[in-house]
């Protein structure tokens, strides 16, 4: 069984976030970095870029495929994590911390509210 | 997953190992059991098996089956003693390739043809007008798609010696590189390969349809007895494409010619006459304007994939990216792309356009890997 963590907020296209947070880091859940299997790469956004939620702002590339991660939240990114340009499988065995992919100002600091809650984003992989 | 794809005859024993199957050339096929990286290194150190049962075979025979092949296919056909195999490919007039195969000598007179699942239309189609046109008397020559009731299993890696032995017990003679054994068992023919994918020592072995699923299991077993794993088509491609060999549909079309590709090695241009030969001839003293060229990324770079730009290092635009991947054994991106004759000699540097940045890579030899 895949991970679901209750303190997170969840976009459906399997981004994870802080809520609550003037600085919220971002990932992608123990359910997606299971369906990419062995990632390789992940090209990581420019630091103080601003995104609109549902920008592509990462790509996650396994040797099959490359796929976009997506802002859940408006914002500006403040902070990458510089630790998976050496070691992109991070993400693979610690998704959720060590494997974090990188941090977001939100423009409205209620906005991860409205995302999925645990208990949705574990009917939505059901 | 779509409605029409077809499915292999092993399509429930997939699922009872947990694969995930994608669609590949018309077919539901597994891309993966476990993971494409564990089983791609199975493969390298230990064994895998691969359910190859999308791949079409045509049985050519009669007095004039030996004629009409040297007629419609590159390689010379008369030079292949009955028990062996080579690698060849089927043309079209303007000396485009329509498909890479392998064509077997299972008798005297009696060919057998292993051809690319996406192609078995095509072909068929190439093959039964090729026919009727009679090159040499058609009464000669008879021709049978054995496609869909054939099934088929690649064993690839160092340990299929020991698969095969526990398949078909000790004293049973091993396909050698090259051979092919053909059996006729009270279930239909089978016939035993001395050929693969990977550039692994291993076997190919095709069967009737109906007993597939009971030689999968057996197979699956010997090999993880082994060590091995059941691997996918992910593990199939970054095997084959470590060797620099070509995939029909990624780096062979009907666009390109076989010289254009590096396989003039299979092509007897000499040979009294094939489909494709006078394109060939004059192409071959016009000079080549494009081949296919392996190349390697040099610095940390995402995977090169098909359709990237090919960018020589002064940024002029050469060509695409035909296959490419990271290269499990090598651990950096390996590719293929027809590029200009300038720009072919291995140290060779280019650039890979990858989502608007450019990243360095330098032309390399293929293979990108030798097996032990």
């Amino acid at each position: 069984m895949t991970t679901v963590l209750n303190h997170l907020r969840y976009r459906p296209s399997h981004e994870w976030i802080e809520p609550g947070k003037p600085i919220a880091a971002v990932g992608i859940t123990d359910h997606a970095q299971a369906e990419l299997t062995d990632i390789v790469f992940v090209d990581l956004p420019a630091i103080g870029r601003q995104v609109k939620a549902g920008d592509p702002v990462a790509v996650v590339e396994s040797v099959k495929a490359a796929s976009d991660i997506y802002a859940p939240v408006s914002g500006e990114i403040v902070g990458v994590n510089e630790a998976l340009n050496g070691n992109p499988g991070l993400i693979n065995t610690d998704p959720f911390t060590e494997g974090w992919i990188f941090q977001i100002a939100p423009s409205n600091p209620t906005e991860p509210d409205t995302l999925l809650d645990a208990e949705a984003y574990r009917a939505h992989i059901a | 997953m779509t409605e029409n794809l077809q499915r292999s005859p092993l399509h429930q024993d997939h699922l009872t190992l947990g694969a995930r199957l994608v669609p590949f050339a018309g077919w539901e096929m597994p891309v993966q059991y476990s993971g494409l990286m564990a089983e791609h290194h199975a493969v390298r150190q230990t064994v895998g098996v691969f359910d190859i049962s999308h791949m079409g075979q045509v049985i050519v025979s009669g007095p004039g089956a030996a004629a009409f092949l040297n007629h419609a296919l590159t390689n010379d056909i008369s030079r292949l003693a009955p028990g062996h195999g080579h690698y060849t490919l089927l043309l079209n007039d303007h000396g485009g390739v329509i498909d890479d195969l392998i064509a077997y000598r299972t008798g005297e007179s009696e060919f057998f043809l292993v051809i690319n699942a996406a192609r078995i239309t095509e072909d068929w189609a190439q093959l039964t007008t090729l026919h009727a046109a009679a090159p040499v008397d058609a009464a000669l020559v008879e021709l049978a798609n054995l496609s869909p009731a054939c099934a088929g299993l690649a064993i690839q890696g160092p340990k299929s010696r020991a698969v095969f032995a526990t398949l078909f017990g000790p004293d049973a003679t091993y396909p050698e590189k090259n051979t092919v054994i053909s059996c006729d068992t009270p279930e239909g023919l089978m016939w035993l390969c001395g050929t693969g994918y990977t550039g692994e020592d291993g076997f190919e072995f095709f069967m009737p349809a109906p007993t597939a699923s009971d030689w999968f299991q057996r197979t699956v077993t010997a090999v993880q007895a082994e060590g091995g794993l059941p691997c996918g088509l992910g593990a199939r491609d970054t095997l084959r494409l470590e060797m620099g060999y070509p995939l029909n549909g990624n780096d062979l079309s009907p666009d390109h010619t076989p010289l254009q590709a590096g396989l003039g090695f299979f092509v007897a241009l000499n040979k009294e006459h094939f489909i494709g030969q006078n394109a060939l001839l004059q192409e071959k003293t016009a000079g080549l304007t494009r081949k296919l060229t392996g190349f390697r990324m040099t610095g940390t770079a995402p995977p090169p994939r098909p359709h990237y730009p090919v960018l020589s290092a002064e940024g002029q635009p050469l060509g695409e990216i035909c296959s490419g991947t990271l290269s499990p054994t090598l651990q950096y991106g390996i590719g293929m792309a027809y590029l200009p004759p300038t720009h072919t000699t291995p140290g060779t540097p280019l650039q890979i356009e990858i989502r608007g940045k450019t990243y360095p890579a330098e032309v390399t030899k293929k293979p990108f890997h030798r097996p032990q």
